[in-house]
């Protein structure tokens, strides 16, 4: 806890993070007004006591489609971010434990989907079986997963070379129980900090997606589809696109913070440069 | 001294540009249209995007439509119709040339309407034109045209897009480099951007104001108003309703709305339980509230329809009052049907604005009577495989932008399922008559059964909402059929 504290970027991203997903969780049991409910004669209210962010062309609460719309892209984010865990960080410990034409095929592999950016994937997902959001899911965890092969090969890659783990070899493990029992406890600080900035990543794809159309479907609602359907009345009411604009970039900034702090709580190696440890 | 007069000269050279830039513009006219055409040939395909470059200003019926929807005549200078209203006897304009310099006579005639009735004919319509047994040229300006059966609205027929006459010299070239006899020739084709008409000079007819005419593809509203305002494009016909506010009240710019043949509906799949219950159908009517849904979708410039027919047309009545809007007594029909606490299905959606913004609201005053809808927004392409080929669907939002299109509730196969014979014979009947008066009262008749049977949800007629530089003049308010007619556009002096 002290060490939170010791970083107040960390603590003012995680707080930050977290009263937004908070947010985002409250929408699932409570919202001011059910983000359905379609009211024309109440439109374009702007704020009022009874709408706080004011209501947008279809009458409809901003503050209760912001809060739902930030659910919705913690939710994208946070799936894409397990995919690319789940499926990146066993191909980058393979690649790091077992060497030779392991590592060339995985590193391939990884430049392969790098060449396809996410918005190319979700494009080709569409074509398929339609737009929507678990789509826009696969799309972005797809784009994740050699993000974190890479970063997964390269901190194990780090460690393999220490003692301990020649200690472990010698005491007879193979190389699927050095990388579980090794190598991964000691890059996870790296991989949180990676999946705290693909997060951000991620809910700034997932807006993207559902701006151009990819992504989540009406009338469930995310905050870039309020983007899209405010983009034609922008010069008459602004604020439709101020709202859910600024959403998404405090959510992004707050993650990035967070992100930021978690790196230099996290790292060992700053650590030693940071004069308080060494006291 | 030296670089202040190069100066001076170089402010003189650029203002005299600058003039001549603004003077050039007062023949020429850049307009901002949504969609583009798939090809140019209006015989070879339904696109409304087709008709809106080429109707009227490349290419040229026998008869023409008017701003006001009525006939007027075209290539043809005048007719004569038997007693029996079965033989048409068309006297051509003499002198008329296509944009190639070829000559247009009866053999041109002929030709584009034997090559819609052919075998292998692409035509989108050619069921108006088949009742059409014979073209025979009698003599280079006279045609004459025999019918198996009379129609009644065969000159408006003659006059839409779909039977413009072509040279069988250019007619397999259209699609790409079409050549007509309007009073505009294609000039330029970049594909993705813009298509560029010019004034063709030897034109038969009276002369027209614009020298050339630019129509730029600009499907975004947002992009469209950035042009508007910039002044990279001169008008639309065709504006979001939702952004109109940008342009009230600015004296540089001119909204005209007007109507179209339009009859926005919920497109019902009445072959499908629940649907195929009438009280099912009612109960749906009556949960619909129509103002709600014309405010919601078209900012209040919809007109509330209540049967398949638009409002402008002469032979529509007002059925809006059948099923007013009714929670209470939506429920007790639904009650009465076997599903008292409602039911679920689903609505698909083509990517359409105001289908977009229809279906949300839609969706939330059934939910009210307690049916609950699935919305399912596809493309273009997937709708018309879906809903109009394959038939698989519950609910659908759609405009039938065709004039006089109630024939299709006559067809058991279409996509809606609507199998009645009383209306059936009704139809064929309203065909068959060239009486006005008679036509009018049949006509009646079908629009009643139609709303009576709740066949499909009846909602608004779609709007026009064009924006304009204040300085043009000539355009068509309305839409009475598929077109942007640039004959009459000028710029004021």
């Amino acid at each position: 806890m002290r060490r939170l504290f010791s970083h107040p970027s960390l603590a003012i991203g995680l707080i930050a993070t977290l009263s937004f997903l908070a947010i985002g969780v409250l929408s699932l049991v409570w919202t001011p007004f059910p983000i359905e409910q379609i009211n024309i004669p109440r439109r374009f209210l702007g704020i009022t006591p009874e709408h706080w962010l004011g209501t947008d062309n279809l009458g409809r609460d901003m503050a209760s489609l912001v809060m739902s719309g930030t659910w919705t892209s913690f939710l994208v984010a946070a799936i894409a971010v397990i995919i690319g865990m789940g499926v990146g960080v066993p191909l980058g410990l393979a690649a790091a434990a077992w060497g030779g034409p392991v590592e060339w095929l995985v590193l391939r592999l990884s430049d392969f989907i790098f060449a396809f950016p996410a918005i190319i994937v979700a494009i080709l997902i569409t074509a398929l079986v339609g737009p929507g959001a678990s789509n826009a899911i696969v799309a972005i965890g797809i784009f994740n997963i050699p993000v974190f092969a890479r970063v997964a090969r390269g901190g194990a890659l780090s460690v393999a070379t220490l003692d301990f783990v020649a200690a472990g070899r010698l005491a007879g493990l193979g190389n699927a129980m050095i990388a579980w029992r090794h190598l991964l406890p000691n890059i996870m600080s790296l991989l949180i900090v990676q999946g705290t900035i693909q997060m951000s990543l991620g809910i700034l794809s997932e807006a993207g997606l559902s701006y151009i159309g990819l992504g989540t479907q009406p009338p469930a609602t995310s905050l870039g589809l309020m983007l899209k359907d405010a983009q034609g009345l922008f010069l008459i009411h602004p604020w439709l696109t101020l709202v859910p604009g600024m959403a998404i970039v405090l959510i992004v900034i707050a993650l990035n913070i967070a992100g930021d702090g978690l790196r230099d709580a996290l790292d060992p190696r700053l650590r030693q440069e940071n004069p308080n440890v060494l006291a | 001294m030296n670089t202040i007069t190069k100066a001076i000269g170089l402010a003189l050279a650029l203002s005299t540009a600058l003039a001549g830039v603004a003077m050039a513009q007062s023949t020429e006219v850049r307009i901002g249209v949504a969609l583009e055409p798939p090809t140019l040939d209006p015989t070879a395909g339904a696109a409304e995007a087709i008709d809106i470059v080429v109707y009227q200003n490349i290419f040229e019926g026998l008869t023409r439509i008017d701003e006001a929807g009525a006939v007027q005549p075209g290539l043809a200078e005048s007719w004569t119709i038997s007693d029996d209203g079965l033989t048409y006897t068309f006297k051509l304009h003499d002198g008329v040339t296509f944009h190639d310099g070829s000559t247009f006579d009866a053999e041109d005639v002929k030709f584009s309407f034997d090559r819609i009735l052919a075998e292998d004919s692409v035509n989108a319509h050619k069921e108006f034109y088949e009742p059409i047994s014979s073209v025979t040229v009698v003599d280079p300006l006279t045609v004459e045209m025999k019918l198996d059966r009379q129609i009644g609205r065969f000159l408006f027929d003659l006059g839409r897009g779909d039977a413009v006459i072509v040279a069988p010299e250019s007619a397999d070239n259209n699609a790409n480099q079409p050549i007509g006899t309007g009073p505009f020739a294609f000039l330029q084709w970049d594909k993705g951007s813009r298509v560029i008409l010019e004034a063709y000079q030897p034109y038969w007819g009276e002369p027209v104001h614009l020298t050339k005419a630019t129509y730029v593809f600009i499907s975004d509203t947002a992009t469209l108003t950035n042009a508007l305002l910039a002044g990279d494009i001169d008008g639309t016909n065709n504006f979001g309703q939702e952004a109109l506010g940008v342009f009230e009240g600015n004296p540089q710019f001119t909204i005209l709305a007007g109507t179209t043949e339009g009859e926005t509906i919920l497109g019902t799949n009445n072959r499908k339980a629940p649907f195929d219950n009438l009280k099912v159908r009612q109960a749906m009517a009556h949960a619909l509230d129509r103002q709600a849904i014309i405010d919601g979708a078209t900012y209040g410039y919809g007109t509330p329809i209540g049967s398949a027919f638009a409002p402008h047309n002469a032979y529509y009545v007002d059925l809006t009052g059948t099923y007013p809007h009714d929670v209470a007594k939506a429920k007790a029909l639904l009650a009465e049907a076997g599903y008292p606490d409602g039911f679920s299905a689903t609505l698909k959606l083509p990517p359409l604005a105001y289908a977009s913004l229809s279906g949300q609201i839609i969706a939330s005053q059934f939910a009210e009577v307690g049916i609950k809808l699935e919305l399912i927004n596809v493309e273009f392409a997937q709708w018309l495989e879906d809903v109009y080929t394959n038939k698989d669907f519950d609910l659908t939002i759609i405009s039938h932008v065709e004039p006089f299109d109630i024939g299709n509730y006559a067809n058991p196969d279409y996509y809606f399922g609507y199998d009645n014979p009383e209306f059936q014979a009704l139809i064929e009947t309203l065909n068959g008559t060239t009486d006005e008066a008679k036509r009018k009262e049949l006509a009646i008749q079908a629009q009643t059964i139609l709303a009576d049977d709740a066949v499909n949800g009846y909602l608004f007629q779609l709007p026009q909402t064009g924006v304009w530089n204040a300085k043009l003049t000539g355009m068509w308010k309305d839409s009475p059929i598929e077109g942007l007619v640039l004959r009459d556009i000028r710029w004021a002096e």
